[in-house]
């Protein structure tokens, strides 16, 4: 056997002391963290069954109690105002639509009243003139139909 | 003189008494959440109750129990994914606060919180389990059970319990060695 390979061996097994040795630094550590989560979880599983409810989920719990009941009377709030407006600006509509309505009626019993005057202001004018032309205009009838009569 | 119902009712209870904190820590181990935990030990103890008669103790009584409370726990996960509702809902502590739990004994504060972080990884692993894999690596880690134990609680093969178990400490392995 060479130096060479008496140096290469040596070297070699110099690394797979090494690698054992991680090996056995990684299987150490995995027993202690195995060794550990089960102390912790016994110690957790101790304290939460002496004491059923922890501080901190009844804290949690409240904490979210109190959030929802915030956002369900937010929503109750808003859901409310949100139908009064609804309701009151539905009533608003109404009150103008009908003061529209009857202004319309109005105008139209207006136009109508004015139309009829000025038909019952015409018809007069047309008697009076023929009340006060007729006569004249028909008297050459009139006189035609006396000779007649005379006759 | 004691009637046959009255002697099984008190043998029962001494099942309860022996039998009810191993049930209440894997299921608390399970959900990380103490007031689910709580309840489904009820409902386990509840459960076993009502067929106390039917136990013929082919198994131990800690075996028989478990195999309830691991049935327990599955139809809940099962009932949850399909409740967006319950999910979100959820009282189940954060792994931070899942890993603040170490009995402090005589260890400086530097091995403190060595510990505290090691066991934050393992929760971190464990999150990463399929069901199955994770109720083996509790069964075998937290409940320190043999392997038969845990093949006839689960009512797997010991074959399948030793597969779930390399590949759960795999994962545990993999976590811790990665955040080195």
């Amino acid at each position: 056997m060479s130096v060479k390979d008496n140096f290469e061996d040596g070297s070699h097994s110099q690394r797979e002391v090494g690698e054992r040795a991680e090996i056995e630094a990684q299987e150490f550590e995995l027993k202690e963290a195995l060794t550990n989560f089960r102390l912790s979880m016994h110690a957790w599983s101790e304290a939460a069954h002496s004491h059923p409810r922890t501080e901190q989920v009844v804290r949690r719990q409240s904490w979210r109690l109190a959030a929802s009941w915030a956002l369900g009377c937010a929503i109750a709030a808003g859901s409310v105002s949100s139908v009064v407006y609804q309701q009151h600006h539905q009533k608003e509509m109404a009150k103008v639509a009908a003061a529209q309505a009857k202004y319309a009626a109005d105008q139209k019993l207006a136009a109508e009243q004015i139309a009829r005057e000025d038909e019952e202001d015409l018809l007069a004018k047309v008697d009076s003139d023929v009340s006060r032309e007729v006569p004249s205009a028909m008297e050459p009838l009139a006189q035609l139909m006396s000779e007649a009569d005379a006759k | 003189m004691a009637t046959a119902q009255e002697l099984a009712a008190e043998e029962f209870s001494t099942v309860v008494t022996k039998h009810r904190p191993q049930i209440f820590r894997f299921l608390l181990a399970s959900t990380r959440d103490v007031d689910l935990a709580e309840t489904l030990t009820q409902e386990c103890f509840l459960k076993a109750h009502r067929n106390w008669g039917s136990f013929r103790g082919d198994s131990t009584a800690m075996t028989w129990l478990m195999r309830i409370a691991i049935n327990l726990q599955k139809d809940h996960w099962r009932n949850r994914r399909m409740q967006f509702w319950r999910h979100a809902r959820t009282n189940s502590v954060d792994l931070d606060e899942a890993s603040d739990w170490l009995p402090s004994g005589e260890r400086s504060v530097e091995q403190q919180l060595l510990a505290k972080e090691q066991v934050e990884r393992v929760w971190e692993s464990v999150k990463g389990l399929s069901e199955r894999q994770r109720t083996v690596f509790l069964l075998r880690y937290v409940e320190e059970q043999e392997l038969s134990e845990i093949a006839r609680a689960t009512g797997l093969s010991e074959g399948t319990v030793k597969a779930h178990l390399s590949r759960a400490l795999g994962r545990v392995r993999a976590e811790l060695g990665g955040k080195r």
